[in-house]
Protein backbone atom coordinates (compact mmCIF):
# COMPACT_ATOMS: atom_id res chain seq x y z
CA UNK A 1 0.00 0.00 0.00
CA UNK A 2 2.87 2.23 0.86
CA UNK A 3 4.53 1.51 -1.76
CA UNK A 4 2.16 2.42 -4.47
CA UNK A 5 1.19 5.08 -2.30
CA UNK A 6 5.32 6.70 -3.23
CA UNK A 7 5.30 5.28 -6.65
CA UNK A 8 1.73 7.53 -7.61
CA UNK A 9 3.94 10.46 -5.77
CA UNK A 10 6.84 10.17 -7.27
CA UNK A 11 4.50 9.62 -10.92
CA UNK A 12 2.71 13.09 -10.27
CA UNK A 13 6.35 14.85 -9.72
CA UNK A 14 7.62 13.21 -13.09
CA UNK A 15 4.49 14.13 -14.78
CA UNK A 16 4.86 18.08 -13.75
CA UNK A 17 8.53 18.09 -14.68
CA UNK A 18 7.58 16.50 -18.22
CA UNK A 19 4.89 19.10 -18.50
CA UNK A 20 6.77 22.15 -17.39
CA UNK A 21 10.25 21.14 -19.36
CA UNK A 22 7.99 20.63 -22.32
CA UNK A 23 5.63 23.87 -22.13
CA UNK A 24 9.05 25.98 -21.71
CA UNK A 25 10.29 24.30 -24.71
CA UNK A 26 7.62 24.81 -26.81
CA UNK A 27 7.09 28.95 -25.35
CA UNK A 28 11.19 29.31 -26.83
CA UNK A 29 9.69 27.02 -30.53
CA UNK A 30 6.50 29.82 -30.49
CA UNK A 31 8.45 33.30 -29.71
CA UNK A 32 10.22 33.95 -32.71
CA UNK A 33 7.15 33.40 -34.60
CA UNK A 34 5.46 35.43 -32.80
CA UNK A 35 7.81 37.99 -32.87
CA UNK A 36 8.08 37.81 -36.41
CA UNK A 37 4.10 38.24 -36.69
CA UNK A 38 4.39 41.10 -34.40
CA UNK A 39 7.38 43.04 -35.66
CA UNK A 40 5.49 42.71 -39.31
CA UNK A 41 2.25 44.50 -38.43
CA UNK A 42 4.34 47.07 -35.92
CA UNK A 43 4.34 50.98 -37.00
CA UNK A 44 8.30 52.30 -37.05
CA UNK A 45 7.70 54.13 -33.97
CA UNK A 46 6.79 50.81 -31.38
CA UNK A 47 9.75 49.22 -33.19
CA UNK A 48 12.20 51.62 -32.19
CA UNK A 49 10.44 51.79 -28.51
CA UNK A 50 11.78 50.66 -25.67
CA UNK A 51 10.89 47.81 -23.92
CA UNK A 52 9.85 45.82 -27.02
CA UNK A 53 6.54 44.91 -26.60
CA UNK A 54 4.48 41.83 -27.56
CA UNK A 55 1.45 44.41 -27.70
CA UNK A 56 0.91 46.32 -30.86
CA UNK A 57 -0.97 49.88 -30.04
CA UNK A 58 -1.76 50.70 -33.63
CA UNK A 59 -1.16 47.56 -36.12
CA UNK A 60 -0.64 48.55 -39.75
CA UNK A 61 -0.39 47.09 -42.50
CA UNK A 62 2.41 48.97 -44.27
CA UNK A 63 4.73 46.72 -44.24
CA UNK A 64 2.76 44.44 -46.22
CA UNK A 65 1.98 47.25 -48.78
CA UNK A 66 5.59 47.61 -49.18
CA UNK A 67 6.50 44.54 -49.84
CA UNK A 68 3.73 44.11 -52.74
CA UNK A 69 4.63 47.26 -54.29
CA UNK A 70 8.02 48.31 -53.52
CA UNK A 71 9.41 44.73 -54.86
CA UNK A 72 7.24 42.26 -57.05
CA UNK A 73 6.26 39.98 -54.41
CA UNK A 74 3.54 38.70 -57.01
CA UNK A 75 6.01 37.59 -59.27
CA UNK A 76 7.98 35.76 -56.72
CA UNK A 77 4.97 33.76 -54.95
CA UNK A 78 4.00 32.86 -58.80
CA UNK A 79 7.90 31.72 -59.11
CA UNK A 80 8.24 29.67 -56.10
CA UNK A 81 5.12 27.87 -56.71
CA UNK A 82 5.48 27.46 -60.30
CA UNK A 83 9.15 25.86 -59.85
CA UNK A 84 7.94 23.72 -56.69
CA UNK A 85 5.00 22.50 -58.53
CA UNK A 86 7.18 21.50 -61.74
CA UNK A 87 9.94 19.87 -59.84
CA UNK A 88 7.15 18.23 -57.50
CA UNK A 89 5.17 16.98 -61.01
CA UNK A 90 8.10 15.71 -62.54
CA UNK A 91 9.53 14.27 -59.86
CA UNK A 92 6.22 12.00 -58.92
CA UNK A 93 6.29 10.60 -62.55
CA UNK A 94 10.40 10.24 -63.25
CA UNK A 95 10.91 8.56 -59.88
CA UNK A 96 8.02 6.13 -60.23
CA UNK A 97 8.68 5.38 -63.70
CA UNK A 98 12.47 4.57 -62.55
CA UNK A 99 11.64 2.88 -59.64
CA UNK A 100 9.30 0.85 -61.31
CA UNK A 101 11.72 -0.79 -63.59
CA UNK A 102 14.21 -0.72 -60.69
CA UNK A 103 12.20 -2.89 -59.07
CA UNK A 104 9.97 -5.17 -61.10
CA UNK A 105 11.99 -5.33 -64.24
CA UNK A 106 15.24 -7.82 -65.33
CA UNK A 107 17.30 -6.09 -67.74
CA UNK A 108 20.62 -5.99 -68.32
CA UNK A 109 22.37 -3.78 -66.32
CA UNK A 110 19.96 -3.12 -63.41
CA UNK A 111 21.33 -3.77 -60.56
CA UNK A 112 24.43 -1.82 -61.23
CA UNK A 113 22.93 0.97 -62.72
CA UNK A 114 20.83 1.68 -59.56
CA UNK A 115 24.12 1.42 -56.83
CA UNK A 116 25.74 3.73 -59.11
CA UNK A 117 22.24 6.07 -58.80
CA UNK A 118 22.31 4.86 -54.81
CA UNK A 119 25.92 5.66 -54.41
CA UNK A 120 25.65 9.47 -55.85
CA UNK A 121 23.75 10.38 -52.85
CA UNK A 122 26.40 10.55 -50.60
CA UNK A 123 27.80 13.07 -52.93
CA UNK A 124 27.46 16.70 -51.54
CA UNK A 125 26.11 19.36 -53.36
CA UNK A 126 28.88 21.64 -53.06
CA UNK A 127 31.40 19.93 -55.10
CA UNK A 128 28.76 20.55 -58.17
CA UNK A 129 28.59 24.38 -57.23
CA UNK A 130 30.46 26.01 -59.65
CA UNK A 131 30.50 23.28 -62.27
CA UNK A 132 26.91 23.48 -62.35
CA UNK A 133 27.10 27.09 -62.79
CA UNK A 134 28.96 26.80 -65.32
CA UNK A 135 26.87 24.78 -67.10
CA UNK A 136 23.80 26.71 -67.17
CA UNK A 137 26.14 29.08 -68.57
CA UNK A 138 27.28 26.73 -71.02
CA UNK A 139 23.47 26.34 -71.63
CA UNK A 140 21.99 29.59 -71.46
CA UNK A 141 19.94 28.52 -68.80
CA UNK A 142 21.16 31.35 -65.77
CA UNK A 143 18.02 33.32 -64.97
CA UNK A 144 15.30 31.21 -66.32
CA UNK A 145 13.16 28.28 -65.55
CA UNK A 146 15.18 25.84 -66.85
CA UNK A 147 17.95 25.84 -64.32
CA UNK A 148 15.58 25.80 -61.66
CA UNK A 149 13.16 22.88 -62.89
CA UNK A 150 14.92 20.60 -65.37
CA UNK A 151 18.22 19.65 -62.89
CA UNK A 152 16.27 18.39 -59.97
CA UNK A 153 13.51 16.57 -61.90
CA UNK A 154 14.10 13.46 -61.43
CA UNK A 155 15.85 12.96 -57.62
CA UNK A 156 17.83 9.76 -57.26
CA UNK A 157 16.32 9.92 -53.51
CA UNK A 158 12.71 9.54 -55.30
CA UNK A 159 13.62 6.45 -57.36
CA UNK A 160 15.28 4.62 -54.32
CA UNK A 161 11.79 5.70 -52.38
CA UNK A 162 9.76 4.01 -54.99
CA UNK A 163 11.60 1.31 -56.04
CA UNK A 164 11.47 -0.02 -52.35
CA UNK A 165 7.77 0.52 -52.69
CA UNK A 166 7.06 -1.10 -55.64
CA UNK A 167 9.28 -4.24 -54.69
CA UNK A 168 7.03 -4.72 -52.22
CA UNK A 169 3.78 -5.32 -54.41
CA UNK A 170 3.41 -8.69 -55.43
CA UNK A 171 5.07 -10.20 -58.63
CA UNK A 172 1.57 -12.19 -59.76
CA UNK A 173 -0.22 -8.72 -60.23
CA UNK A 174 2.19 -7.44 -62.72
CA UNK A 175 2.56 -10.76 -64.09
CA UNK A 176 -1.31 -10.94 -64.41
CA UNK A 177 -1.87 -7.77 -66.54
CA UNK A 178 1.11 -9.03 -68.80
CA UNK A 179 -1.14 -12.04 -69.51
CA UNK A 180 -3.95 -9.95 -70.19
CA UNK A 181 -1.68 -8.33 -72.78
CA UNK A 182 -1.30 -5.03 -70.89
CA UNK A 183 1.61 -2.43 -72.92
CA UNK A 184 4.09 -1.82 -69.88
CA UNK A 185 3.10 1.91 -69.83
CA UNK A 186 -0.42 0.27 -68.95
CA UNK A 187 0.79 -1.61 -66.17
CA UNK A 188 2.75 1.26 -64.99
CA UNK A 189 -0.61 3.50 -65.12
CA UNK A 190 -3.17 1.37 -64.28
CA UNK A 191 -1.85 -1.57 -62.01
CA UNK A 192 1.60 0.30 -60.57
CA UNK A 193 0.33 3.68 -59.84
CA UNK A 194 -2.89 3.33 -57.88
CA UNK A 195 -0.92 1.28 -54.97
CA UNK A 196 1.93 3.48 -54.31
CA UNK A 197 -0.31 6.37 -53.76
CA UNK A 198 0.96 6.79 -50.37
CA UNK A 199 4.84 6.87 -50.85
CA UNK A 200 3.90 9.26 -53.99
CA UNK A 201 2.13 11.23 -51.50
CA UNK A 202 5.11 11.78 -49.26
CA UNK A 203 7.60 11.87 -52.10
CA UNK A 204 5.59 15.20 -53.37
CA UNK A 205 5.31 16.70 -50.40
CA UNK A 206 8.87 16.25 -49.34
CA UNK A 207 10.04 17.57 -53.09
CA UNK A 208 7.45 20.81 -52.62
CA UNK A 209 9.12 21.70 -49.39
CA UNK A 210 12.60 21.06 -50.66
CA UNK A 211 12.00 23.63 -53.51
CA UNK A 212 9.64 25.67 -52.21
CA UNK A 213 12.53 26.34 -49.42
CA UNK A 214 16.02 25.84 -51.97
CA UNK A 215 18.48 28.43 -51.81
CA UNK A 216 22.26 28.33 -53.22
CA UNK A 217 21.16 27.54 -56.28
CA UNK A 218 18.75 29.63 -56.96
CA UNK A 219 21.23 32.42 -55.66
CA UNK A 220 23.95 30.86 -58.14
CA UNK A 221 22.15 30.86 -61.16
CA UNK A 222 19.40 33.25 -60.62
CA UNK A 223 20.37 37.32 -61.05
CA UNK A 224 17.52 39.13 -62.29
CA UNK A 225 14.84 40.65 -60.35
CA UNK A 226 12.24 38.76 -61.67
CA UNK A 227 12.99 35.36 -61.73
CA UNK A 228 13.48 35.17 -58.45
CA UNK A 229 11.93 32.94 -55.90
CA UNK A 230 10.51 33.62 -52.28
CA UNK A 231 13.98 32.81 -50.54
CA UNK A 232 16.11 34.27 -52.72
CA UNK A 233 13.62 37.27 -52.78
CA UNK A 234 13.93 37.05 -48.60
CA UNK A 235 17.53 37.36 -48.77
CA UNK A 236 17.89 40.12 -51.00
CA UNK A 237 14.80 41.99 -49.03
CA UNK A 238 17.47 41.08 -45.76
CA UNK A 239 20.34 42.65 -47.80
CA UNK A 240 18.50 45.94 -49.22
CA UNK A 241 15.98 46.98 -46.96
CA UNK A 242 17.67 45.25 -43.85
CA UNK A 243 16.85 48.04 -41.33
CA UNK A 244 13.25 47.85 -42.51
CA UNK A 245 12.30 45.08 -40.05
CA UNK A 246 9.24 45.14 -40.02
CA UNK A 247 8.69 44.78 -44.22
CA UNK A 248 11.67 41.84 -43.38
CA UNK A 249 9.28 40.23 -41.09
CA UNK A 250 6.37 40.88 -43.68
CA UNK A 251 8.27 38.90 -46.17
CA UNK A 252 9.36 36.40 -43.45
CA UNK A 253 5.44 35.59 -42.87
CA UNK A 254 4.49 35.70 -46.72
CA UNK A 255 7.34 33.07 -47.81
CA UNK A 256 6.46 30.76 -44.29
CA UNK A 257 2.76 30.64 -44.01
CA UNK A 258 1.61 28.32 -47.17
CA UNK A 259 4.16 25.66 -45.99
CA UNK A 260 2.72 26.05 -42.30
CA UNK A 261 -0.59 25.84 -43.38
CA UNK A 262 0.42 22.59 -45.18
CA UNK A 263 2.40 21.11 -42.67
CA UNK A 264 -0.43 22.04 -40.43
CA UNK A 265 -3.06 20.08 -42.73
CA UNK A 266 -0.54 17.06 -43.68
CA UNK A 267 1.21 16.89 -40.54
CA UNK A 268 1.05 12.51 -40.02
CA UNK A 269 2.56 12.52 -43.62
CA UNK A 270 5.31 14.57 -42.67
CA UNK A 271 6.07 13.09 -39.50
CA UNK A 272 5.88 9.61 -40.76
CA UNK A 273 7.80 10.52 -44.09
CA UNK A 274 10.69 11.43 -41.88
CA UNK A 275 10.57 8.82 -39.76
CA UNK A 276 10.52 6.24 -42.36
CA UNK A 277 13.45 7.49 -44.62
CA UNK A 278 15.30 10.50 -42.76
CA UNK A 279 14.32 12.46 -45.09
CA UNK A 280 15.84 16.24 -44.34
CA UNK A 281 12.94 18.30 -44.51
CA UNK B 1 8.56 -21.66 -61.16
CA UNK B 2 10.45 -19.22 -63.31
CA UNK B 3 8.72 -18.22 -66.90
CA UNK B 4 10.87 -18.94 -69.94
CA UNK B 5 10.73 -15.85 -71.79
CA UNK B 6 11.51 -15.72 -75.83
CA UNK B 7 13.97 -13.61 -77.19
CA UNK B 8 11.71 -10.87 -78.82
CA UNK B 9 9.82 -10.74 -75.49
CA UNK B 10 12.85 -10.51 -73.37
CA UNK B 11 14.42 -7.72 -75.82
CA UNK B 12 10.71 -5.58 -76.20
CA UNK B 13 10.60 -5.64 -72.31
CA UNK B 14 14.19 -4.80 -71.77
CA UNK B 15 13.37 -1.74 -73.90
CA UNK B 16 10.81 -0.40 -71.88
CA UNK B 17 12.79 -0.81 -69.19
CA UNK B 18 15.81 1.65 -70.51
CA UNK B 19 12.67 3.98 -71.73
CA UNK B 20 11.55 3.97 -68.30
CA UNK B 21 14.59 4.45 -66.37
CA UNK B 22 15.99 7.05 -68.86
CA UNK B 23 14.70 10.30 -67.85
CA UNK B 24 16.01 9.51 -64.13
CA UNK B 25 19.89 8.06 -65.59
CA UNK B 26 20.23 10.97 -68.54
CA UNK B 27 19.52 14.06 -65.49
CA UNK B 28 21.82 12.26 -63.57
CA UNK B 29 24.62 12.13 -66.13
CA UNK B 30 24.00 15.22 -67.58
CA UNK B 31 23.58 17.36 -64.01
CA UNK B 32 25.60 15.13 -61.90
CA UNK B 33 27.79 13.12 -62.96
CA UNK B 34 29.47 15.63 -65.89
CA UNK B 35 30.04 18.12 -63.43
CA UNK B 36 31.55 16.16 -61.24
CA UNK B 37 33.87 15.50 -63.61
CA UNK B 38 34.29 18.93 -64.63
CA UNK B 39 35.16 20.03 -61.19
CA UNK B 40 37.57 17.16 -60.79
CA UNK B 41 39.29 18.80 -63.76
CA UNK B 42 38.70 22.26 -62.79
CA UNK B 43 40.16 21.26 -59.39
CA UNK B 44 43.60 21.31 -60.92
CA UNK B 45 43.41 24.41 -62.92
CA UNK B 46 43.50 28.07 -62.18
CA UNK B 47 40.03 28.95 -63.71
CA UNK B 48 38.11 32.58 -63.28
CA UNK B 49 34.89 31.46 -65.62
CA UNK B 50 35.82 33.57 -68.78
CA UNK B 51 39.36 32.60 -69.72
CA UNK B 52 39.98 28.75 -70.43
CA UNK B 53 41.28 27.01 -67.52
CA UNK B 54 45.26 27.04 -66.91
CA UNK B 55 46.50 23.78 -66.08
CA UNK B 56 48.57 24.21 -62.50
CA UNK B 57 48.88 20.57 -60.80
CA UNK B 58 48.76 19.89 -57.88
CA UNK B 59 48.85 23.73 -57.20
CA UNK B 60 45.12 24.84 -55.61
CA UNK B 61 45.76 21.63 -53.26
CA UNK B 62 48.76 22.73 -51.87
CA UNK B 63 48.05 26.17 -51.76
CA UNK B 64 44.42 24.84 -49.80
CA UNK B 65 46.58 22.95 -46.90
CA UNK B 66 49.73 24.81 -46.51
CA UNK B 67 49.35 28.47 -47.53
CA UNK B 68 45.72 29.68 -46.77
CA UNK B 69 44.99 30.90 -42.82
CA UNK B 70 41.13 31.84 -44.28
CA UNK B 71 40.92 28.19 -45.21
CA UNK B 72 42.13 26.77 -41.93
CA UNK B 73 39.89 29.54 -40.08
CA UNK B 74 36.83 28.03 -42.09
CA UNK B 75 37.55 24.69 -40.93
CA UNK B 76 38.38 25.70 -37.11
CA UNK B 77 35.07 27.60 -37.19
CA UNK B 78 33.23 24.81 -38.65
CA UNK B 79 34.50 22.33 -36.44
CA UNK B 80 33.81 24.63 -33.39
CA UNK B 81 29.92 25.26 -35.10
CA UNK B 82 29.69 20.89 -35.58
CA UNK B 83 31.13 20.35 -31.85
CA UNK B 84 28.88 23.34 -29.98
CA UNK B 85 25.64 22.35 -31.97
CA UNK B 86 25.41 18.47 -32.22
CA UNK B 87 25.57 17.39 -28.53
CA UNK B 88 23.31 19.98 -27.08
CA UNK B 89 20.77 19.30 -30.07
CA UNK B 90 21.51 15.65 -29.53
CA UNK B 91 20.96 16.24 -26.12
CA UNK B 92 17.92 17.83 -26.11
CA UNK B 93 15.83 16.30 -28.98
CA UNK B 94 16.42 12.57 -26.85
CA UNK B 95 14.56 14.77 -24.10
CA UNK B 96 11.99 15.87 -26.17
CA UNK B 97 11.02 12.54 -27.63
CA UNK B 98 11.35 10.91 -24.30
CA UNK B 99 9.11 13.42 -22.74
CA UNK B 100 6.65 13.03 -25.43
CA UNK B 101 6.57 9.24 -25.48
CA UNK B 102 5.14 9.31 -22.18
CA UNK B 103 1.29 8.88 -21.55
CA UNK B 104 0.80 12.72 -21.39
CA UNK B 105 -2.13 15.01 -22.95
CA UNK B 106 -1.46 17.50 -26.00
CA UNK B 107 1.24 14.76 -27.51
CA UNK B 108 0.17 15.83 -30.89
CA UNK B 109 0.19 19.31 -30.15
CA UNK B 110 3.88 19.57 -28.35
CA UNK B 111 5.28 17.40 -31.63
CA UNK B 112 4.13 19.91 -34.30
CA UNK B 113 5.01 22.85 -32.29
CA UNK B 114 8.57 21.51 -32.20
CA UNK B 115 8.73 20.33 -35.56
CA UNK B 116 7.28 23.43 -37.47
CA UNK B 117 10.89 24.85 -37.84
CA UNK B 118 11.74 22.10 -39.46
CA UNK B 119 9.16 22.85 -42.52
CA UNK B 120 10.24 26.66 -42.37
CA UNK B 121 12.62 28.41 -44.73
CA UNK B 122 15.72 28.51 -43.34
CA UNK B 123 16.07 31.73 -44.90
CA UNK B 124 13.08 32.79 -43.59
CA UNK B 125 14.54 31.75 -39.93
CA UNK B 126 17.78 33.37 -40.24
CA UNK B 127 16.25 36.86 -40.94
CA UNK B 128 13.70 36.03 -37.77
CA UNK B 129 16.66 35.19 -35.69
CA UNK B 130 19.15 38.14 -37.37
CA UNK B 131 16.26 40.17 -35.80
CA UNK B 132 16.18 38.39 -32.48
CA UNK B 133 19.53 38.70 -32.21
CA UNK B 134 19.80 42.57 -33.28
CA UNK B 135 22.34 44.69 -31.10
CA UNK B 136 21.78 47.34 -28.07
CA UNK B 137 18.98 46.89 -26.90
CA UNK B 138 16.14 46.63 -29.48
CA UNK B 139 16.51 42.87 -30.27
CA UNK B 140 14.53 40.78 -27.97
CA UNK B 141 17.25 38.70 -26.89
CA UNK B 142 19.27 41.68 -25.43
CA UNK B 143 15.92 42.87 -23.94
CA UNK B 144 15.83 39.47 -21.96
CA UNK B 145 19.60 39.62 -21.18
CA UNK B 146 19.08 43.54 -20.06
CA UNK B 147 15.81 42.11 -17.74
CA UNK B 148 17.93 39.74 -16.04
CA UNK B 149 20.44 42.00 -15.21
CA UNK B 150 23.23 41.13 -17.76
CA UNK B 151 25.06 42.94 -20.43
CA UNK B 152 23.38 43.82 -23.78
CA UNK B 153 25.24 41.87 -26.56
CA UNK B 154 26.35 42.88 -30.08
CA UNK B 155 25.59 39.56 -31.24
CA UNK B 156 26.25 39.99 -35.00
CA UNK B 157 28.95 42.55 -34.67
CA UNK B 158 31.29 40.75 -32.51
CA UNK B 159 33.73 38.59 -33.79
CA UNK B 160 33.05 36.74 -30.51
CA UNK B 161 29.41 35.84 -30.98
CA UNK B 162 28.55 35.82 -34.28
CA UNK B 163 29.23 31.87 -34.92
CA UNK B 164 27.87 31.44 -31.33
CA UNK B 165 24.71 33.46 -32.01
CA UNK B 166 23.84 31.12 -35.47
CA UNK B 167 24.92 27.81 -33.12
CA UNK B 168 21.99 28.72 -30.83
CA UNK B 169 19.37 28.94 -33.95
CA UNK B 170 20.93 25.65 -35.03
CA UNK B 171 20.21 24.59 -32.41
CA UNK B 172 16.76 25.65 -31.52
CA UNK B 173 15.63 24.76 -35.36
CA UNK B 174 17.45 21.51 -35.45
CA UNK B 175 15.51 19.35 -32.36
CA UNK B 176 12.10 18.91 -33.82
CA UNK B 177 13.65 17.39 -36.55
CA UNK B 178 15.82 14.90 -34.34
CA UNK B 179 12.93 14.71 -32.12
CA UNK B 180 10.91 12.63 -34.83
CA UNK B 181 14.04 10.42 -35.20
CA UNK B 182 14.50 9.61 -31.62
CA UNK B 183 10.59 8.90 -31.36
CA UNK B 184 10.30 6.53 -34.08
CA UNK B 185 13.48 4.38 -32.76
CA UNK B 186 11.78 4.85 -29.39
CA UNK B 187 9.22 2.53 -31.40
CA UNK B 188 11.24 0.17 -32.02
CA UNK B 189 12.00 -0.56 -27.90
CA UNK B 190 9.66 -3.86 -27.41
CA UNK B 191 7.59 -2.55 -24.00
CA UNK B 192 8.13 -5.92 -22.76
CA UNK B 193 12.36 -5.22 -21.81
CA UNK B 194 10.93 -2.35 -19.81
CA UNK B 195 8.00 -4.47 -18.22
CA UNK B 196 11.06 -6.73 -17.35
CA UNK B 197 12.58 -4.07 -15.47
CA UNK B 198 9.93 -2.75 -13.99
CA UNK B 199 9.83 -6.35 -11.96
CA UNK B 200 13.62 -6.42 -11.28
CA UNK B 201 12.66 -2.75 -9.56
CA UNK B 202 14.59 -0.93 -11.68
CA UNK B 203 14.19 2.68 -11.49
CA UNK B 204 13.97 5.39 -14.12
CA UNK B 205 17.47 6.44 -14.69
CA UNK B 206 17.97 2.47 -14.51
CA UNK B 207 16.16 2.13 -17.40
CA UNK B 208 17.61 5.27 -19.34
CA UNK B 209 20.90 4.04 -18.98
CA UNK B 210 20.77 0.76 -19.15
CA UNK B 211 17.65 0.23 -21.84
CA UNK B 212 16.47 3.60 -23.60
CA UNK B 213 20.38 4.66 -24.38
CA UNK B 214 22.13 1.34 -25.36
CA UNK B 215 19.19 0.56 -27.39
CA UNK B 216 18.63 3.88 -29.19
CA UNK B 217 22.05 3.61 -30.30
CA UNK B 218 21.72 2.86 -34.07
CA UNK B 219 19.19 6.04 -33.83
CA UNK B 220 21.94 7.83 -32.13
CA UNK B 221 24.42 6.83 -34.82
CA UNK B 222 21.90 8.08 -37.58
CA UNK B 223 21.20 11.53 -35.78
CA UNK B 224 24.55 12.25 -35.21
CA UNK B 225 26.36 11.27 -38.99
CA UNK B 226 23.63 13.37 -40.31
CA UNK B 227 23.83 15.76 -38.04
CA UNK B 228 27.60 16.33 -38.33
CA UNK B 229 26.93 16.08 -42.58
CA UNK B 230 24.48 19.27 -42.54
CA UNK B 231 26.80 21.26 -40.18
CA UNK B 232 29.76 20.53 -42.20
CA UNK B 233 28.05 22.40 -45.25
CA UNK B 234 26.59 25.03 -43.13
CA UNK B 235 26.31 27.55 -45.06
CA UNK B 236 22.66 29.82 -45.82
CA UNK B 237 22.42 30.93 -42.13
CA UNK B 238 26.03 32.14 -41.97
CA UNK B 239 25.07 34.09 -45.20
CA UNK B 240 21.78 35.81 -44.52
CA UNK B 241 23.43 36.32 -40.79
CA UNK B 242 26.76 37.80 -41.61
CA UNK B 243 26.38 39.61 -45.40
CA UNK B 244 27.61 42.67 -45.62
CA UNK B 245 28.48 44.74 -49.10
CA UNK B 246 32.39 43.42 -47.94
CA UNK B 247 31.22 39.38 -48.35
CA UNK B 248 29.89 36.86 -45.97
CA UNK B 249 31.32 35.46 -42.89
CA UNK B 250 31.67 38.21 -40.14
CA UNK B 251 33.75 40.10 -38.72
CA UNK B 252 37.31 39.02 -38.89
CA UNK B 253 35.92 36.17 -41.03
CA UNK B 254 34.58 34.80 -37.13
CA UNK B 255 31.60 33.10 -38.98
CA UNK B 256 33.73 31.74 -42.16
CA UNK B 257 32.17 28.31 -42.97
CA UNK B 258 33.86 25.92 -45.46
CA UNK B 259 31.53 26.21 -47.70
CA UNK B 260 30.55 29.88 -46.84
CA UNK B 261 34.02 29.99 -48.00
CA UNK B 262 33.77 27.96 -51.05
CA UNK B 263 30.74 29.93 -52.01
CA UNK B 264 33.10 33.42 -51.02
CA UNK B 265 36.15 32.25 -53.47
CA UNK B 266 33.79 30.96 -56.29
CA UNK B 267 31.19 33.50 -56.66
CA UNK B 268 32.41 36.53 -55.44
CA UNK B 269 36.33 36.10 -56.38
CA UNK B 270 35.87 33.81 -59.22
CA UNK B 271 38.67 31.62 -57.78
CA UNK B 272 36.21 28.93 -59.48
CA UNK B 273 39.58 26.29 -59.29
CA UNK B 274 40.83 27.14 -56.59
CA UNK B 275 36.70 26.90 -55.30
CA UNK B 276 36.31 23.33 -57.16
CA UNK B 277 39.47 21.80 -55.07
CA UNK B 278 37.70 23.33 -52.06
CA UNK B 279 34.40 21.93 -53.11
CA UNK B 280 36.21 18.46 -53.46
CA UNK B 281 37.66 18.62 -50.17
CA UNK B 282 34.51 18.89 -48.43
CA UNK B 283 33.67 15.97 -50.79
CA UNK B 284 36.12 13.65 -49.48
CA UNK B 285 35.11 14.16 -45.95
CA UNK B 286 31.60 13.73 -46.36
CA UNK B 287 32.27 10.76 -48.10
CA UNK B 288 34.31 9.23 -45.49
CA UNK B 289 31.87 10.37 -42.97
CA UNK B 290 29.11 8.47 -44.58
CA UNK B 291 31.10 5.23 -45.38
CA UNK B 292 31.76 5.09 -41.35
CA UNK B 293 27.96 5.77 -41.53
CA UNK B 294 27.14 2.78 -43.12
CA UNK B 295 29.27 0.56 -41.58
CA UNK B 296 27.77 1.18 -38.48
CA UNK B 297 24.11 0.50 -39.86
CA UNK B 298 25.14 -2.79 -41.24
CA UNK B 299 26.55 -3.29 -37.36
CA UNK B 300 22.96 -2.96 -35.73
CA UNK B 301 22.74 -4.14 -31.87
CA UNK B 302 21.35 -7.28 -30.82
CA UNK B 303 18.87 -7.32 -28.14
Amino acid sequence: MDMTKSRKFQDIIVKTVIYVFLFLGAVSMAIPYIWMFVTSIKPIEEIQSYPPSFIVKHPTALPYQDLFTLIPMWRYIFNSIYVAGAVTVANIFFCSLAGYAFAKHRFWGRDKIFFVLLGSLMIPWQVNLISGFILMRKLGWLNSYNALIIPVMAGVFGVFLCRQFIMSIPDDLVDAAKIDGCSEFTIYRLVILPLIKPVLATLAIFTFLQQWNSFIWPLIVINSSSMRTLPLALAVLNGQFGTNFAMVMAGAVVATTPMLIVFLSFQKYFMKGIALTGLKG
Amino acid sequence: MKKKKGFFTALNEQKWSYIFIAPAVLLFLIFVVGPLIASFYWSFTEYNGIHPPKWVGLGNYKNIFFNDPRFWKSIRNTIFYTVGVIPPGVALSLMLAIAVDQQIRFKNFFRVIYFIPSVTSIIALSVIWKWLFAGEKYGLINYFLILTGLKPIDWLMSPTWTLPAIMIMSIWAGIGYNMILFLAGLQTIPTTVYEAADIDGANMLDKFWHITLPLLKPTMVFVVIMGFIASFQVFERIYIMTETEFGIGGVLDSALTVVAYLYDMGFRKFQMGYASALGYIVFIVIFAVTLINLKFIKSKVEY
